[in-house]
């Protein structure tokens, strides 16, 4: 197991839409090179809390810190922050104006002002990190699923951020293409790139992840090691949500 | 005289189209003259709207929306008639000509804005979080990621509400501006002959018909967005 | 600003005007009552033929249709109420309106009907010919009812388009409102009655407007 340096600590975080309570004080935290899955029934917030991660959401109250900075603070250079942490989506979302290319330079030319030569050797270099050097050229319709989910992996790298977050990854794939995506994940682990997760690949959870959270209703029910949670889950909420998930 | 020989006699008067064809041309070059004035300020006006509305600002957007419904609604005419009778009367003189390119200028930005504006919002919401995920701006997000997708959807129908409101030029002979059909007009009165008018309506179809017929293709390119 | 108010919202002239104005409108509503039944009509005939398996019937149509597409409105009717007497016809102010209408909005309210026809899969016409219907059975029963609905903000906001353009009749002394308007503004040298016309248009329009984004917007989502 990595060192437990916490790049991303959440501190009792509530999130209410009108009068919905989506996240009722969340406290988390994660080490760097760790990956952490978060899973749980449909609406139990594991979207809302990744996306407030990102700040596509605002919290009510609580705070979040980045690698020691308070990104929940209200004055905050909300693009740098972004910056810093890849988000994936699961509906892929990439530009279907532009090639695999194209999308992943993007951000680099505009956000970070490199020139289109440096722009493009870092796209290609990313491309190749997920198998698809071949495809650089090809726009978003040209290419399957999972190496739409692939290219959107890489449009996150390229910008060499401090976390990654993946917001159900290969709900919206076909069956046979849910592994090449998991593959590059995994590869990204190895490599120590720290990582949160919202998904159903219990399997791969189980196999990959440092740490296991069990969300229901806005709050964490249990969180520990895989092998703790699957195996020997204390509260009854995830034996009966496991149990289902398996079969 | 044969029947053949009057209708040419009436509408093909080669002695009428030779003294009057110099001043056809002439209106011909004036009406394109607006169409690109009104083309050019109109969708950039247009454009620089829906941009604004995007923003989201409710100060700045209730008058985009009542602007546009109020240019909707009244007859370009009108407009150019209280524009060119009524100002004078304040002591401010605008030509026939600055007339008419305010007025179509302004209709055209308000059916642009709207157009764009849909475009705008059909764009999924995905796009605006996946490009902002990345540290683009708002603003950035808008010109490279959402304005190239919504463009390609308004694309047909900008098109077509474009040469519509471009063939509104004609509305330029009640004040005065000598664009084609003023010319064509005026020369029919002079000449006692149906002809002019005929030249006006081929070189009208010189004009128009390549870009009907460019609009109906792209409609048929873009079908797929009502589906 | 006094001078703006004296010079555009003059309501002694309003009232002056009242009743050439109201008379004005009901000409431009019975405009509107002849030429909108007529042009959905009419381009009900043109999206019929442009959709025709027969190519001598589609073509001209298609031919004709891009031709009053390209004419400018104002210049068909110009041709019509000042063109043709040349020719020995003579028409009518308002014979001239509704025929030069007539061949304008067919063409519009065509190309409308005709994506709304071609956006029905082939599958719908199939399946009703299937139980026997026949050709204009189907299109009637089962393919326009579906096309029309596709269509709906488009016909709206054309028939607003319609309504606008009758105010170019006008141009050729057909007493509708704003040529009532202008005339009282040549009178009395004073805009407000055009102004007034303005309102008038927008009390009508206005409402449709909102109507047409309204299903524009339904639709799109």
């Amino acid at each position: 197991m990595s060192q437990r340096l916490p790049i991303l600590t959440i501190d009792n975080l509530h999130l209410r839409y009108g009068d919905v309570d989506a996240l009722r004080g969340i406290t988390l935290e994660a080490g760097t090179g760790e990956m952490t899955f978060l899973i749980g029934p449909s609406g139990s917030g594991k979207s809302s809390l990744l996306r407030c991660c990102n700040r596509l959401e605002t919290p009510t109250s609580g705070k979040i810190y980045v690698d020691g900075e308070d990104i929940t603070q209200r004055y905050i250079n909300l693009n740098r922050v972004r910056r810093g942490i890849g988000m994936v989506f699961q509906s892929f979302n990439l530009y279907p104006h532009m090639s695999a290319k194209g999308n992943v330079m993007l951000a680099l030319r505009k956000v970070l002002g490199k020139s289109r030569a440096e722009a493009e050797a870092i796209a290609l270099k990313q491309l190749e990190r997920v198998g698809l050097s071949d495809r650089a050229g090809h726009y978003p319709n040209q290419l399957s699923g999972g190496q739409q989910q692939r290219v959107a992996i890489a449009r996150s790298l390229a910008l060499e951020p401090k976390i990654m977050l993946f917001d159900e990854p290969t709900s919206a794939l076909d069956p046979e293409l849910v592994g090449e995506v998991l593959k590059v994940m995994r590869q990204l682990k190895d490599d120590g790139m720290t990582m949160v997760v919202v998904s159903h690949e219990m399997r791969f959870a189980k196999a990959a992840s440092d740490h296991v959270v069990f969300m229901a209703e806005g709050q964490i029910v249990e969180a520990g090691p895989p092998a703790q949670i699957f195996d020997e889950p204390v509260a009854e909420r995830t034996r009966t949500f496991l149990q289902e998930a398996y079969h | 005289m044969t029947r053949f020989d009057r209708f040419i006699d009436t509408f093909f008067k080669p002695e009428v189209m030779q003294q009057y064809w110099p001043d056809i041309v002439s209106g011909l070059f004036v009406t394109c003259q607006i169409a690109i004035l009104v083309i050019v300020s109109g969708i950039s006006l247009g454009l620089a709207l829906a941009i604004l509305r995007s923003y989201g600002f409710k100060v700045i957007n209730l008058p985009i929306v009542i602007f546009v419904d109020l240019l909707r609604a009244l007859p370009p005419l009108v407009l150019i008639l209280i524009l060119y009778f009524g100002l004078p009367n304040l002591g401010i003189n605008l030509s026939g000509f600055l007339v008419l390119w305010m007025v179509l200028t302004l209709v055209l930005a308000a059916f642009a804005e709207e157009i764009f504006w849909a475009g705008i919002l059909s764009v999924p919401e995905g796009q605006w979080q996946a490009a902002r995920s990345t540290g683009l701006g708002r603003f950035q997000t808008l010109i490279y990621v959402v304005i190239p997708q919504a463009v390609r959807m308004t694309v047909a129908p900008l098109t077509n509400r474009t040469i519509a409101i471009t063939k509104n030029t004609a509305l330029g002979m009640v004040i005065g501006v000598p664009e084609l059909l003023n010319q064509a007009t005026t020369a029919q009165s002079f000449a006692a002959n149906a002809t002019p008018l005929m030249m006006a309506t081929i070189a009208y179809l010189i004009l128009f018909i390549p870009v009907v017929y460019a609009g109906r293709r792209l409609e048929k390119a873009y079908a797929w967005r009502r589906h | 600003m006094e001078q703006i108010l004296f010079q555009f919202f003059n309501l002694d002239i309003m009232i002056q005007a009242w009743p050439i104005m109201l008379r004005g409108f009901g000409m431009t509503l019975l405009l509107c009552i002849v030429v909108i039944p007529s042009g959905l009509l009419g381009g009900l005939v043109v999206a019929l033929a442009s959709t025709s398996e027969k190519r001598w019937i589609r073509w001209p149509v298609a031919v004709l249709v891009d031709i009053f597409r390209a004419i400018p409105p104002l210049a068909l009717l110009i041709m019509i109420s000042a063109g043709l007497p040349f020719a020995g016809i003579r028409l009518s102010p308002f014979t001239a309106v509704c025929l030069s209408f007539l061949l304008n909005n067919s063409a519009y309210y065509g190309e409308i009907y005709r994506a709304g026809i071609e956006s029905i899969g082939t599958g719908q016409d199939e399946a009703a010919r299937s139980t026997g219907l026949t050709g204009f059975q189907s299109m009637v029963y089962v393919i326009l009812p579906q096309a029309v609905r596709n269509v709906l903000p488009d016909l709206v906001s054309n028939t607003i388009e319609v309504v606008k353009l009758t105010s170019l009749a006008s141009v050729v002394a057909f007493a509708e409102l704003l040529y009532s308007a202008d005339m009282a503004r040549s009178v009395t040298y004073n805009a407000s009655p055009i102004v007034m016309a303005a309102c008038f248009y927008l009390v009508l329009l206005w409402p449709a407007v909102r109507l047409a984004s309204r299903l524009e917007r339904k639709l799109s989502t």
